[in-house]
């Protein structure tokens, strides 16, 4: 199909690969790439990259599955607004099996809870309008590639004057992120595969920090193999001919330096910048959306009370180390011994961009070297 | 829930569009891009195309991929 065979074309992947070796000749140090995002991590899975790339190159996942990153408090306070009387839960589906501190959504749904799984958030929007006498919460969770859908269902809702959509607001952002997990002493990186369509919403200027303040190259990355192995390839001729770090666009067909100003618009419209916990990195400074004033009627933590219990961790499972980059799943007890896609124990085990899910699924075509 | 291949524009009515890829058609919310027009390539997420690929940068990867390849040899 176009745009996609020829980004996934072997002869040339490898060629690259190559290439990439060949620059690494003379260059004696590991080192350790992150990759962002989980849609990246699958690919990387998927097409055997890792086994490929010459062995002086760490590849890392990061924070970038949006419902690993998403702490038990959430799920838990979501849980409990399910529970509620003439509520009807609307969300993405990846959300509904992560197990919160006691129970899931999933297993309130088999209760007497009503949980509905949407593609789009104008489903959410559709749902509000056909069940006019229930109070329909929808669980945004999300990075900036969301945040102007929800926007977008927020300003529909209140031009249809509907007065039972509400939105449970969990949505991030990544560059705060990023910059938590420079600052984490425990972490090193040298270099950052930027998600490709997080910044085809928000362009490239919010990353400029990474190379100005912390000398770190980046580059901001597509999602097929040949995507991936040029934005290595790209980062790599940075490191090794010792550039001066900068932020580069490998996905030139979908991200612009600016990004797209009439998403960014919307999501300026509805929400503001607030701090946000995120599981394994805790709290950091303005990484978290929360909805504005002029929109607080549509906003379920405003409007809707609710009792929550306290909130437990279950200890066994690392996920928030793997997501910070310092451990990965088979350095956790649990995995495939009791913690599989069918009975997962934790929140990157469940969602499709899990590390977890992408190393029980693909391990022995991906890391069997470990 | 990132969709990450392009899919073609195939019918525009307003705001709404329908995006094929192969044999699957989707619906899809245009209400975040400016201009489109049928035959151009959609990124989608979640029901909405979220940018137009830029067909003129797709080959210009290609290209300098290419000739950086050829060169090596
Ligand atoms: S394998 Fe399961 S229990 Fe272990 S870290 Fe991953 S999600 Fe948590």
């Amino acid at each position: 199909m176009k745009y996609i065979d020829e980004y996934r074309e072997d002869r040339t992947i490898r060629k690259l690969i190559h290439k990439i070796s060949e620059g690494l000749k003379h260059y004696n140090n590991e080192i350790v790439l992150m990759e962002i995002c989980g849609t990246h991590t699958m690919s990387i899975f998927r097409s055997g990259l890792q086994r490929l790339f010459p062995a002086e190159i760490s590849l890392l996942s990061g924070p970038g599955c949006p419902v690993c990153v998403t702490p038990n408090a959430y799920l838990d306070k979501a849980i409990a607004y399910s529970k509620l009387q003439d509520t009807i839960i609307v969300t993405f589906g990846d959300i509904f099996r992560v197990p919160g501190s006691s129970s899931s959504l999933e297993k309130e749904n088999a209760k007497d809870s009503d949980i509905r799984i949407v593609y789009s958030p104008l489903d959410a929007v559709k749902t509000a309008e056909k069940n006019p006498d229930k109070n329909i919460i929808f669980l945004a969770v999300g990075f900036e590639t969301t945040a102007p859908l929800i926007a977008l269902s927020i300003r529909i809702a209140k031009r249809r004057n509907l007065k039972n959509y509400s939105v449970f607001c969990g949505h991030k952002l990544i560059p705060p992120a990023i910059k938590g997990l420079i600052q984490d002493k425990e972490i090193n990186i040298d270099g950052f595969i930027l998600p490709g369509h997080v910044s085809t919403i928000i362009g490239t200027q919010p990353y400029q920090f990474i190379s100005n303040d912390h000398h770190i190259p980046s580059v901001v990355t597509g999602f097929e193999p040949l995507d991936i192995v040029q934005g290595v390839y790209i980062l790599i001729s940075q490191i090794v001919n010792h550039e001066t770090p900068k932020v580069q666009i490998q996905y030139t067909r979908s991200v612009k330096e600016k990004g797209n100003s009439k998403a960014l618009d919307l999501i300026k419209e509805v929400f503001q910048a607030t701090n946000a916990q995120w599981r394994g990195l805790q709290s950091i400074h303005k990484s978290g959306l929360k909805i504005r004033k002029t929109y607080r009627q549509f906003d379920a933590e405003e409007k809707i009370e609710v009792e929550v219990e306290e909130t437990k961790e279950n200890n066994n499972c690392i996920c928030g180390d793997i997501l910070r980059g310092i451990k990965n799943p088979l350095n956790c007890k649990l995995f495939r011994t009791i913690c599989s896609p069918e009975n997962p124990i934790g929140a990157c085990m469940v969602s499709s961009e899990g590390t977890c899910a992408a190393y029980y699924k693909y391990a022995d075509i991906g890391r069997d070297d470990e | 829930m990132c969709l990450a291949v392009p899919m073609e524009l195939v019918e525009i009515k307003d705001n709404i569009g329908v995006a094929r890829m192969g044999e699957v058609g989707i619906e899809v919310h245009l209400g975040l891009l400016g201009d489109v027009k049928l035959g151009d390539y959609l990124i989608v997420h979640a029901g909405f195309a979220i940018q137009k690929l830029d067909k003129e940068a797709a080959e210009e990867t290609l290209t300098l991929l290419n000739e950086l390849l050829e060169e090596a040899e």
